[in-house]
């Protein structure tokens, strides 16, 4: 058994402990309150670009001569996954989700015999996939010196991505980040951006015609990269309130693991208190009888 | 009856202006100025970095845009933009940033005449606001 000055210093280092965490919970939530904000109010952009180019592409008529990031390169061999994790650690379940969601997607592709390449968004991401997946990294981008998260880094990462596929280094894409439920739960996700999957055309095939200026096709070429970039916001914004949730709610188990774990080593300590005072006083009385 | 439409602005980080009682709205389309007034034609177009007017019952509004799309359909006119600054309290300091910035890009030889147009464009505009 640790002996009474053991226990004395663990009961103090692990309420220390608790003072940290209940600190970054605090900053957790603060920082919550105004990613979760941003992310609410980006929506309407990337909502409004999707709304716009599925108005566009059901319009096309000749999709042979679409533009190649709505209908893709025609192959399928390549695959550029973007994986988008935080800068920072001490968040819970937030990087490793993402992580597990990817590996599995890059293990289908491994298994199929096709290519793959990583581009890693965040440094955390690319500690835990440098190991494995090293070889497969062709870049890693981390915006640890921005503060907030804003559009000219998505932009900057999407543009990195459109450079890529105009010199055919791959022929699909695809995102994975943590969409933001609630603070207890987000869910990772793949969402593949090139080409584009416009989902449901059928049911959105609207009677308006639409007056263009310049050609749709120009429109279309040039909104499509714009889209790019969006989608990367927009999981960037995700990812961010994601990330200062799954903080929150982990400071918030390491707080009260720490007051439990505290609780138990005061009994303990009590205990083997009382039980050498005991003893020191059955040491005293047979001494006292000894005599 | 009214004269009026509806106007809604936003940019990647937030909905920047959401307006109901606008007569007229100016913007710099690709191929020009276009005027849009209650009941036009749908019409789906880009801007080039230029000059917003906003004409409504409350008065006139100009914004500066960098680019932009721009979409009417049914007495609704949502644009879409990057980067939007209200002229009015606008900053000289970060306007001859942009300036800056777009004259230093201008410098690259590897840009197409496409971008070398719209980058005129950018520091003429820029310019007559300075």
């Amino acid at each position: 058994m640790a002996s009474l000055d053991d226990l004395k210093k663990r009961i103090s280092s692990v309420k220390s402990t608790q003072k940290i965490t209940k600190a970054m919970k605090m900053v957790a939530a603060a920082k919550l309150r105004r990613a979760q904000e941003s992310a609410e109010k980006g929506r309407p952009y990337s909502d409004k670009m999707n709304n716009i180019i599925l108005n566009l592409s059901s319009g096309i008529s000749d999709i042979q001569n679409a533009p190649k990031l709505l209908s893709g390169t025609g192959e399928d061999k390549i695959h550029l996954c973007v994986v988008m994790t935080s800068d920072r650690g001490l968040c819970g379940g937030f990087n490793t989700n993402i992580i597990k969601k990817a590996k599995l997607y890059f293990q289908k592709i491994l298994d199929e015999g096709k290519t793959l390449k990583i581009i890693t968004v965040g440094t955390k991401g690319y500690d835990q996939l440098k190991r494995v997946y090293g070889d497969n990294i062709i870049e890693r981008i981390s915006f640890k010196d921005s503060k907030n998260v804003n559009y000219f880094d998505a932009d900057k990462v999407g543009k990195i991505v459109i450079e890529k596929f105009e010199k055919k280094e791959f022929d699909v894409c695809v995102i994975f980040y943590n969409q933001f439920k609630n603070v207890i739960t987000q869910i990772p996700q793949e969402q593949q951006i090139i080409p584009l999957k416009t989902i449901d055309e059928e049911t959105n095939s609207s009677d308006d015609n639409y007056e263009f200026e310049p050609e749709e096709d120009e429109i279309l070429s040039n909104l499509l990269p714009k889209n790019i970039s969006t989608q990367i916001f927009k999981a960037m914004l995700e990812n961010s309130a994601s990330e200062q949730g799954s903080r929150m709610s982990a400071m918030d188990n390491a707080t009260r693991n720490a007051g439990e774990m505290v609780d138990k080593l005061t009994i303990e300590y009590n205990r083997s208190r009382q039980a050498a005072i005991t003893k020191e006083l059955i040491e005293i009385i047979s001494g006292a009888e000894s005599l | 009856m009214s004269e009026e439409y509806s106007l809604e602005i936003v940019n990647p980080e937030m909905s920047f202006l959401l307006k109901d009682d606008v007569t007229e709205v100016v913007v710099p389309a690709y191929e020009g100025e276009i005027g849009i007034l209650k009941d036009h034609i749908s019409i789906i177009s880009f801007l080039k970095p230029g000059i917003i007017k906003v004409f409504s019952k409350s008065g006139e509004e100009s914004f500066y845009v960098n680019d932009g799309i721009i979409e009417f359909k049914n007495n609704s006119l949502s644009i879409l933009t990057s980067l939007i600054l209200n002229l009015k309290d606008i900053d000289k300091e970060k306007i001859s940033e942009i300036q800056k910035s777009a004259e230093e890009e201008l410098g690259n030889p590897e840009i197409n005449d496409q971008e070398k147009y719209l980058l005129d464009q950018k520091i003429e505009v820029l310019k007559s606001i300075n």
